[in-house]
């Protein structure tokens, strides 16, 4: 791609306190992430990962190094989370719109898109749903929608599919995937699943141990959109390889 | 719900009341006791008539439902506001726990005749015994409440650029109110105690001020009526808390 970046990480760090001198978390990450692209990063746990989307989101102050957005300093993110973090005493359509109610949008607007959520994450008939009543897989929609419902400018990821079983994860690929192209939106995420990372982004960036560092940038070219079955090709299966032998 | 089911519902409670009163008649006419020992249940119906056709009932009620009603009110008030900010500041909990755990361990009862030296007979010393009783349960469970909303709902928050009164507003306060409303549930029946502790110690009015002139006059039938009101502003409190629960609890279950 030749657009330019919306957002540059340049030489972040980040250290937390403890008794030792500090545990470093991240060590002098750098890279650019162009509009619409879908990168991802790639790590075992301990790599620094939820600590990087959390730099990104501005949740944390990074111990050295800054987090650069090229159009405002202060983008409208959506993050979606690895429990699916919703509010358990609103139903699932008043979860969705909390970010349209934050911004201050009228009632009936906002329940109008947030109606338009529900049916661009396929929950019809769940709108007044509690939480509590909601299967995994569910829950997380909610939380893909209302991260989706005020139109951020960056979607971070943090293993939203982490939680869930097998089955329903991989068929939440395909639907994070059909949402994505519907939506184009620029994504970050970060998981610990190569099949994950490969089936969803465009770019993924593999993390090393603690402290993190990047260790390999691969550009999937795998083509759009990709099916089910995408994961049988030999390419998949050379990139996978590649992959693999970055995180061991 | 159906009328049926209402009826089943209540049923066992009515049962049991019927036993109780039953109860309290026979031992009655089996002691023989005098009546300004023990008057029966016909005695304390008719005296609780007679002090409802007369206004003294309800005058009294009214006063005492006041300073209960004041007492909560402000009880509430302050404890859920250093509640919130004991939960958000380590150092000022560190700072006041002392007071607050001493100011528990002296009982109300003993506190009220000072309270009563300083701000009279009036209704206000008794709004204010009524408050310090009701302070702490609400006060430890909004510290309680706060403490355990998620982080992750923090994160959330944060994430999507709140501002700190929307954080209070649309997280913090819905999150911690099934924990505070326990804590009103037991502030609710504590109040009624505070309001009579405060009476007992020098009203002119008030169903404690009722109740121990009763006492004084031999006139138990009139103590009895006096303590069965109480009663019935005690449930009606805790029922109202009920409600209030039903209402903004609709999602726990």
């Amino acid at each position: 791609m030749t657009t330019r970046p919306i957002l540059t990480v340049q030489d972040l760090s980040v250290v937390f306190p403890d008794s030792n001198g500090g545990l470093r978390a991240l060590e002098d990450i750098s890279f650019e992430v162009c509009p619409r692209e879908f990168i991802c990063f790639l790590g075992p746990s301990g790599s620094g990962k939820t600590t990087l989307l959390r730099a990104v989101a501005n949740l944390l102050q990074p111990t050295t190094g800054r987090v650069h957005f090229i159009h405002h300093q202060h983008p409208k993110i959506g993050m979606v989370f690895q429990q699916a973090s919703l509010m358990p005493w609103r139903s699932a359509l008043d979860n969705i719109k909390l970010p349209l109610e934050l911004e201050g949008l009228g009632e009936s607007k906002a329940r109008k898109k947030a109606l338009e959520m529900i049916e661009l994450v396929g929950l019809q008939g769940f709108e007044d749903s509690w939480p509590r009543d909601l299967s995994g897989g569910m829950a997380q929609r909610v939380g893909i929608a209302r991260a989706l419902i005020h139109d951020p400018d960056l979607l971070l990821l943090d293993e939203p599919f982490a939680s869930l079983d097998a089955l329903t994860r991989e068929r939440m690929w395909t639907e994070l995937s059909r949402i994505w192209q519907a939506r184009q939106k620029t994504v970050i995420m970060v998981t610990h699943s190569i099949n994950e990372s490969l089936f969803l982004a465009d770019r993924v960036l593999v993390l090393t141990q603690r402290p993190g560092k990047i260790k390999l940038d691969v550009e999937v070219d795998l083509p759009r959109p990709r099916k089910d079955d995408i994961r049988y090709t030999p390419h998949f299966g050379k990139l996978a390889r590649k992959l693999r032998e970055a995180i061991e | 719900m159906s009328v049926f089911k209402r009826v089943q519902n209540i049923l066992p409670v009515i049962l049991s009341i019927a036993f109780a009163l039953l109860a309290w008649q026979l031992i009655v006419q089996v002691t023989q006791l005098p009546r300004f020992i023990l008057p029966a249940p016909a005695d304390v119906w008719t005296r609780f008539v007679k002090a409802l056709m007369d206004g003294s009932l309800l005058y009294h009620t009214r006063i005492t439902l006041a300073e209960i009603v004041l007492g909560l009110l402000s009880g509430i008030a302050f404890a859920t506001v250093t509640g919130y900010m004991l939960a958000k500041s380590r150092s000022l909990e560190k700072i006041l726990s002392p007071y607050l755990v001493a100011s528990q361990a002296i009982p109300v009862v003993a506190i009220a005749p000072l309270l009563v030296i300083w701000l009279g007979d009036g209704i206000l010393s008794k709004v204010v015994i009524c408050a310090l009783i009701v302070f702490f349960p609400v006060l430890v469970n909004t510290v309680v409440g706060v403490r355990a909303v998620p982080t992750a709902l923090y994160d959330l928050m944060h994430s999507i650029r709140a501002t700190r009164l929307q954080i209070l507003l649309k997280l913090e306060v819905p999150a911690s109110l099934p924990v505070l409303l326990g804590g009103l549930r037991i502030g609710a029946t504590l109040s009624v105690i505070g309001a009579i502790v405060g009476e007992l110690v020098d009203a002119e009015q008030g169903l404690g001020f009722l109740l121990q002139l009763g006492d004084f006059q031999y006139d138990t039938s009139m103590v009895f009526v006096a303590v069965f009101t109480l009663i019935a502003l005690a449930l009606s409190l805790y029922g109202v808390v009920t409600l209030l629960e039903r209402k903004f609890l609709k999602w726990q279950k």
